[in-house]
């Protein structure tokens, strides 16, 4: 609330700066004639000076809190506005008909704007360190290896100290693995259905059909996770349990299989549309060429076209794996909670992102090894992406240049 | 080559056409075969939602006739609003509901003839009162909202059929609905609460305006958080900057942002928002300043599209006029880039709008009953109340959460037919 009413102030006090401002440089106008700037440039420039470094100082103040209490919010307005009035005072004193208002003016702004950019970059470093920091935690109360290499993964708590087993196990293997099985039934759905689907598109539909089916196609891009986890816990969990018991199989009713197929089809367009771009990039010469020696349409395409835009091909299924390993919603409410080492698709196995999403809602206090680990996870899960997005784009702009 | 070579060419290439040809129809068939899933999947997956949230727009009522008993609801005869809010009114309508099945008696079946209506009655009632003190004394003809369990029973949902003891409703309570049914006391208007009501335990009370205020009150942060960066950071890329790395750093940076897992920035937003500025937990705000970051690069990219399809003849044109810079590019290129520029924003909005996993992180999944106020009230948002709702035990909540998810749908629909039009009616062609 202190936080509205100092930035409110603020504001207030640039407004007015604005306004002395004008009024100081027209009355110089009057009198000394042509000025170099125009009187609202002096006006913006007395506000910038006004209302920037005393809004930065409130944020900052804000932000960590520099004097907390009751005094503290008394002394962040008192020193907030003096910095306000004094930046009014100083920069309406330095109004003359020479000063070069619209220059520095548009100097502030341009240092503005590199701020913004410097938003993305202040955010990448906001996740590696805040995600570093606590695996460091993590790793000074669980060994690194076991981490990585542990065959067990069940983080209670214990509730005494003396409780056997009171440190738990966090040995993520399980967890990467169900990771690794979700996202590869999602690819094996997602992979052969949108590329086929591409094809299609691409090179047998006719015009009017694919006016209509690629904005069909582009709606499942835009359902939201969290319909598409509903629709798999709901509709296509309890369908593949109970097809699983007609065929006499034993399906859990979290089945890796539901959530993967589920999450197949909402990568599915974006693989759709990755390798339209890539198969359109091809030189229409290669098909041509192909079709005059007599190949066939589908020949031309899977010993000429494919083998040619293969690499942009891989870097869009491995940004649609980055996708599927990274994706909550779904496996949260489809798959499962307990980390089974199992290659079953019938079976419910547990994901990374499950596993963070877990371990980190509801109330816990913030030093344990079970929340921490939750950001190990997490840590993981960037670090995966990222290369995999690297190793992606680096394949899809070779492919990109090669035919340039 | 001989001719001979030429006729067995020939020959084998003739021979082989069938068995070509055959395998063209194969592949052909498989691309379409792909596309038909593709689609299948969709329609599956509306309709699953549809049939299963239709019903939750109506609500099963029951029509009673309460006799407002000042001596009950009004025993200090002050007529107060506040106090009639909150009077007895459970017990009118328990004397009415009794006075209709006067053959009932004993505790248990009592709470069973009880358990018809919802305890949302009750308020309703309370409400009615406070805003209209002259009712006190007189009968009034209501309908009053049907438990949770009726509800689905009337609508289909649970069977009636099968041994007593394994179902919610009780024989008894079915000879009591068919009565009901039977004298036309029981009909199923708009269900209103749905969308004027915040979350609650019982399926017939809950509605969806709690979670869509913290939407939008998390969106309208978000825009304000992301519109601004972006749009500059953007208009410095494109058109200011001269240092190369530099760009080059925040380009790579933008790129790797936009591919990051939504999780991700949940755990940002729970370290660095939460525990290193102690920020409130479950607020709009921090939820908003979460997706904000996340549609960052969206809008950035977007943005950046938009900017560089501008013709270089505008730019040269107002610098040749004797504009600076700064003018060239707010006063002409920046207008003529902003169609697409919002385009892009109401896209990456509409992203943030269906994002559920970042506001996990951030505790905006408690069990919040109000409607949120401002922005540093506990609140929850649209897809997050799906979420909770899809867990929650409740026959009844299986309708609501898929009516929710429609409800979501909708907002999405209309945001990117906005986009569209935008596209449509202000985009310059050069």
């Amino acid at each position: 609330m202190t936080g509205f009413l100092v930035l409110a102030m603020v504001l207030v006090i640039a407004l007015g700066g604005y306004g002395l401002g004008k009024a100081k440089a027209r009355t110089i106008a009057a009198s000394a004639g042509a000025m170099r700037s125009r009187p609202a440039h002096h006006g913006l420039l007395v506000a910038v000076w006004c209302g920037l470094p005393s809004g930065a100082l409130a944020l900052a103040w804000l932000a960590f809190d520099f004097v907390p209490g009751a005094s503290g919010s008394a002394a962040l307005f008192v020193v907030v506005m003096s910095v306000a009035v004094a930046g009014l005072a100083w920069s309406r004193s330095r109004i003359t008909a020479r000063s070069k208002a619209r220059v520095q003016l548009e100097t502030a702004l341009k240092i503005l704007l590199a701020g913004g950019s410097a938003v993305a970059i202040l955010t990448t470093i906001g996740i590696v360190l805040s995600m570093v920091f606590e695996s460091i935690r993590f790793f000074s109360m669980v060994p690194l290896h076991e981490f990585l290499f542990g065959l067990e993964w069940s983080p209670q708590i214990a509730l005494r100290d003396d409780q056997v087993g009171s440190t738990g196990l966090f040995g993520a293997v399980p967890v990467f693995a169900g990771t690794v099985l979700i996202s590869l039934i999602a690819m094996a759905v997602a992979a052969p259905v949108g590329l086929m689907s591409a094809i299609w598109m691409a090179e047998y539909a006719p015009e009017r059909v694919r006016a209509v089916v690629k904005p069909l196609l582009e709606i499942l891009a835009g359902i939201p996770t969290v319909v598409y986890g509903f629709f798999a816990a709901l509709t296509v969990a309890p369908w593949v349990r109970d097809v699983g018991s007609a065929l006499g199989l034993q399906a859990s009713s979290e089945s890796a299989l539901a959530a993967g197929a589920v999450m197949g089809i909402m990568i599915l367009p974006f693989i759709s549309s990755l390798s339209d771009d890539v198969l359109r990039a091809v030189p229409r010469a290669m098909y041509d060429g192909s079709l005059a020696m007599g190949a066939t349409r589908s020949e031309t395409i899977r010993k000429v076209i494919l083998p040619a835009a293969l690499p942009g091909v891989v870097g869009g299924l491995l940004l649609g794996v980055s996708r599927a390993i990274g994706e909550t919603m779904i496996v949260v409410m489809a798959a499962g909670l307990a980390a089974k080492l199992t290659a079953n698709p019938l079976e419910a196995v547990t994901t990374v992102t499950v596993q963070i999403v877990t371990l980190l809602t509801g109330d816990q206090e913030f030093d344990s090894a079970k929340t921490l680990a939750a950001f190990a996870l997490g840590l993981m899960l960037f670090f995966v992406t990222l290369v995999l997005n690297i190793i992606a784009l680096r394949f899809v702009r070779r492919y990109s240049e090669m035919y340039e | 080559m001989t001719a001979a070579d030429h006729t067995v060419t020939r020959d084998r290439v003739t021979a082989s056409l069938k068995r070509r040809h055959a395998s063209e129809r194969r592949f052909r068939r498989l691309g379409l075969a792909a596309v038909v899933v593709a689609l299948g999947a969709l329609s599956v997956l509306f309709t699953d939602i549809i049939s299963k949230g239709y019903t939750a727009f109506r609500q099963t009522h029951i029509d009673i006739t309460v006799f407002l008993d000042p001596s009950i609801l009004d025993p200090a005869g002050a007529a107060d609003p506040k106090e009639l809010r909150r009077s007895d009114t459970q017990s009118v309508i328990r004397a009415a509901i009794r006075a209709r099945f006067p053959d009932v008696s004993g505790r248990r079946d009592l709470r069973e003839l009880y358990g018809l209506v919802s305890q949302g009655a009750q308020f309703d009632l309370g409400d009615r009162l406070a805003a209209d003190p002259g009712l006190l004394g007189k009968s009034l003809a209501i309908k009053v909202r049907a438990s949770d369990d009726i509800d689905m029973l009337i609508k289909g949902h649970i069977s009636r059929d099968g041994p007593e003891n394994t179902r919610r409703i009780s024989d008894a309570q079915i000879a009591w609905l068919d009565a009901l049914i039977d004298g036309g006391g029981v009909s199923s208007p708009f269900n209103v609460a749905f969308f004027t009501a915040g979350d609650s335990r019982n399926p017939e009370m809950a509605g969806i305006l709690g979670a869509v205020v913290g939407s939008l009150l998390a969106m309208g942060v978000t825009l304000v958080v992301s519109f601004p960066l972006a749009v500059g950071a953007a208009i410095y890329l494109e058109e200011f900057s001269t240092d190369g790395r530099w760009a080059r750093l925040v380009e790579v940076n933008i790129n790797n942002l936009a591919a990051v897992p939504s999780i991700v920035f949940g755990l940002l937003g729970m370290a660095v928002f939460l525990n290193f500025f102690g920020m409130p937990r479950s607020a709009p705000v921090v939820g908003g300043m979460v997706l904000g970051l996340m549609t960052l690069p969206t809008i950035i990219i977007a943005a950046r599209v938009s900017l560089k399809a501008v013709p270089p003849s505008i730019r040269e044109a107002a610098l040749g006029v004797g504009a600076s810079q700064v003018q060239t590019v707010f006063n002409h290129v920046l207008p003529l880039a902003m169609p697409g520029i919002l385009t892009g924003t109401i896209i990456g909005m509409a992203r943030a709008l269906g994002e559920t996993a970042p506001l996990l992180m951030i505790g905006m999944v408690a069990f919040i009953a109000d409607i949120p106020g401002g922005l540093t009230d506990p609140a929850t948002a649209l897809p997050v109340q799906i979420f909770l709702w899809a867990d929650a035990p409740e026959r009844a909540f299986v309708e609501r959460t898929a009516a929710a998810t429609m409800v979501l749908l909708g907002f999405l629909v209309l945001m990117n037919a906005a986009a569209v039009v935008l596209r449509k009616r202000f985009e310059v062609r050069y």
